[in-house]
């Protein structure tokens, strides 16, 4: 199951018919990023008339196009993107935060990518769960524009290798494991790999070709995959525990980790246990959680630092007990004078009852409160 | 004269307010992909009708080109502040989540400072809306627009204020929030007005700089074909903004409010000011686009920050509110509206005629 389709990256180096270099990118770059274009565009910036153009064209935003959407397993997608030229390439093991508009609302979303460390191309991997991933499984056909973060987070490769690397991955938390596995198969070096994998039964390992082929051809890589619920399936069966570790040299090894909670908690409770805390890296993806009790948690504000107790008053309420001043107009939902960026936390508008928990909206302080943990931009 | 409408009872308003209050709940709810589509396409539509206002504007020199040039570059104008500049900037949008089009972020092609207007409109004006004494948009300091403005011989000059307020009016709406009456009466000092008045310089500077300097430079020799052309498009946005805002509030029947009316005021009171104190004008579908659907000031002074696309479709509702309880749903057509709106302009500018015995007693007396 897959679909594919050639789209063509233009730059804007192309449009004068000239071969697209990086000189005659930066310099057509300087020319749109240049006082007098800066002027003819105002107010609205010269980025929304390049849009017109074509949607991937941006002076600094990267836009990415969908070249290619395969469906590994029921319940994944996985999109191969074509990043415009403001991408600067993401090292293995890294996420990004991609965009994309669903039902009108634009969303964002945590991705690891799964591709090798210099590959043009970016491949997440995304377990279908909530909206946007759902979306995504239904809806994203080859040609689809979303827009991405730079690469982000410390969940990398050392400079120099150790001589021995242990990656432990579950469900969908194997893609920051896989772009890790995929850029060492592809580097000459002579560290030892051993890649144990969690997958609820062999139908649902995404790369389980791939992974496969890569175990057969790469003497430096040893494949471990268990089934929690398909005994008898594969090398090892049921839930992670010491002896799935065999022949892995843990002591050794510098441990990559990133799956489900549980599995994440059982191997970082192994490490400690074995005083290996420090030689392991894990990459943790918080599933939003929506606490139903009022009033619990702690409000934050982030440019002032200062920290109260959610006392579930409205958001406004608080931050002027907090002793700061936010901007405000009728305090009753009506203005938007109030408006501020949620950084964090699951927020409720009173006027709505609706619930949100999407990371940097915007809210009306007046009218929000916050359920559990919340962390305003001011 | 302002219509004075006999109250509700303090029950009617309190079911006028869960009435409202449910119909607003009604609608966000099913807000979605139409609405965030619809306000992509207009926002397609104005740039290419600006490109193709600019592009047009470049062979000026040709009378046909000019014409339709400044013609595609008024309706991008027209379509940039009403339609997209007011209505995201009400926070219409906000849901979409998209920093483009957030009321916050948003900046529109006039001189006026869009986070100086948002202060203005969306707090002054819609919080306090037909308050006389707190609503600054009754006669924007400069004219007398309702009866119980006190005259003074300096509102002879109302139709000169209201024609010269009409011609420049992107100016007037930048300068709004200097409040000028109270700068010349010393009721505000020109020092706390500096940071407003740099960011008005900074904000027209560049609107100036864009239409009467850049592009008539880009166009050589048709430099001045391109200036005129951009000066009337700019003109005509004003003749246009300042004809349909005006038939928002000012046309007769509109009523007007005390501060002490409006102390401690219900959610169903504030509805119900609302209501009365705006009106709307009746048109096409292309019309009420291009009015940004400020033809439904009522509904839009209702629910100031839901879409306004969707004005249209409540309005019928609306008015059987007003019908059952027995409130004003003022509307018109444009030419009707606009006249009741000249024609008060020019009758404020005289002092009250005396007002006799009989007449007085006939006038319910006011909440």
């Amino acid at each position: 199951m897959e679909q594919s389709r050639a789209v063509p990256v233009k730059e804007f180096g192309e449009v004068a018919g000239v071969a697209n270099s990086g000189l005659v990118r930066a310099a057509v770059r300087r020319v749109l990023e240049s006082p007098i274009v800066t002027g003819l565009t105002a107010p609205h910036g010269v980025d929304r008339y390049l849009g017109m153009v074509n949607p991937l064209w941006s002076v600094r935003e990267i836009r990415a196009v969908v070249v290619r959407v395969a469906h590994h397993t029921p319940d994944t997608v996985t999109l191969t993107l074509r990043p415009n030229a403001n991408w600067t390439g993401a090292r293995a093991g890294q996420h990004v935060r991609l965009t994309v508009a669903v039902g009108g609302v634009l969303r964002t979303r945590f991705f690891s990518v799964a591709s090798a460390e210099g590959s043009a191309d970016v491949e997440i991997t995304a377990k279908v769960n909530r909206a946007v991933s759902r979306h995504l499984k239904e809806h994203a056909r080859p040609g689809m524009v979303v827009t991405l973060s730079p690469a982000e987070g410390e969940f990398v490769l050392p400079d120099v290798l150790p001589a021995r690397l242990l990656l432990i991955s579950g469900g969908s938390g194997i893609t920051p494991v896989m772009s890790i596995l995929r850029t060492l198969t592809a580097r000459a070096h002579d560290s030892r790999i051993t890649f144990l994998h969690y997958a609820f039964t062999p139908r649902d390992v995404v790369y389980a070709d791939e992974l496969a082929a890569i175990a057969a051809a790469d003497s430096r890589v040893t494949l471990r995959i268990a089934y929690t619920e398909a005994p008898g399936a594969g090398a090892l069966d049921g839930l992670f525990r010491r002896e799935h570790l065999a022949g892995a040299d843990h002591a050794a090894a510098l441990t990559y980790v990133c799956g489900p909670a549980p599995l994440m908690d059982a191997v970082a409770d192994l490490w400690a246990a074995d005083g290996l805390a420090g030689r392991l890296l894990a990459e943790r993806f918080v599933p939003v959680t929506v606490p139903s009790a009022d009033a619990v948690g702690e409000v934050r504000f982030r440019r002032s630092g200062v920290r109260a107790a959610n006392d579930g008053r409205s958001l406004l309420e608080q931050a002027e007990a907090a002793g700061l001043s936010p901007e405000y107009g009728c305090r009753m939902g009506v203005c938007h004078t109030c408006t501020t960026v949620k950084a964090d936390g699951a927020v409720r508008n009173t006027l709505t009852g609706a619930v949100s928990a999407e990371p940097g909206e915007r809210v009306q302080l007046c009218v929000t409160t916050a359920c559990g943990d919340v962390e305003l931009d001011i | 004269m302002a219509a004075r409408i006999p109250p509700l009872t303090p029950e009617q308003f309190a079911e006028l307010g869960r009435e409202l209050d449910a119909l607003r709940r009604e609608l966000v709810a099913d807000l979605g992909e139409p609405d965030a589509a619809y306000l992509r396409r207009v926002v397609a539509a104005q740039q290419r009708f600006e490109a193709l206002g600019r592009a047009l504007l470049w062979a000026g020199w040709f009378p046909p080109a000019w014409v339709a040039g400044t013609a595609a570059l008024s309706v991008s104008k027209i379509l940039d502040n009403m339609e997209i500049g007011h209505n995201v900037m009400h926070g219409q949008y906000d849901w979409m989540g998209d920093p483009k089009l957030n009321s916050k972020m948003f900046e529109w092609d006039t001189v006026c400072p869009s986070e100086q207007w948002r202060h203005t409109h969306n707090y002054v004006h819609h919080t306090y809306t037909n308050i006389i004494g707190k609503d600054r948009d009754i006669g924007y300091g400069l004219l007398r627009m309702v009866d119980a403005q006190y005259w003074r011989p300096y509102y002879l000059g109302n139709p000169v204020y209201a024609f010269l307020l009409m011609v420049f009016f992107e100016w007037g709406v930048m300068l709004h929030d200097l409040e000028l009456d109270r700068l010349m009466t010393g009721r505000r000092s020109w020092a706390s007005t500096k940071a407003l008045r740099r960011r008005m310089w900074e904000k027209s500077g560049r609107q100036a700089l864009k239409d009467y300097v850049l592009f008539p430079l880009l166009s050589g020799p048709g430099a001045l074909a391109t200036l005129t052309g951009n000066a009337v498009a700019n003109l005509v946005r004003n003749l246009w903004a300042f004809s349909i805002i005006f038939c928002g509030h000012f046309p007769e029947g509109v009523a007007d409010f005390t501060q002490e009316e409006c102390e401690n005021e219900t959610r169903g009171q504030w509805y119900y000011r609302q209501l009365l104190g705006s009106s709307n004008i009746t048109g096409g579908k292309l019309f009420h686009v291009l009015t940004g659907n400020l033809s439904f000031q009522i509904e839009h002074h209702l629910f100031p920050d839901i879409p306004a696309r969707r004005y249209q479709e409540i309005a019928p509702r609306v008015r059987e509110i007003c019908q059952r309880y027995g409130l004003r749903y003022n509307t018109g057509p444009l030419g009707r509206q606009i006249g009741s709106v000249w024609r008060k302009i020019f009758r404020l500018a005289l002092p009250p005629r005396p007002v006799g015995r009989s007449e007085l007693s006939a006038i319910p007396k006011a909440a």
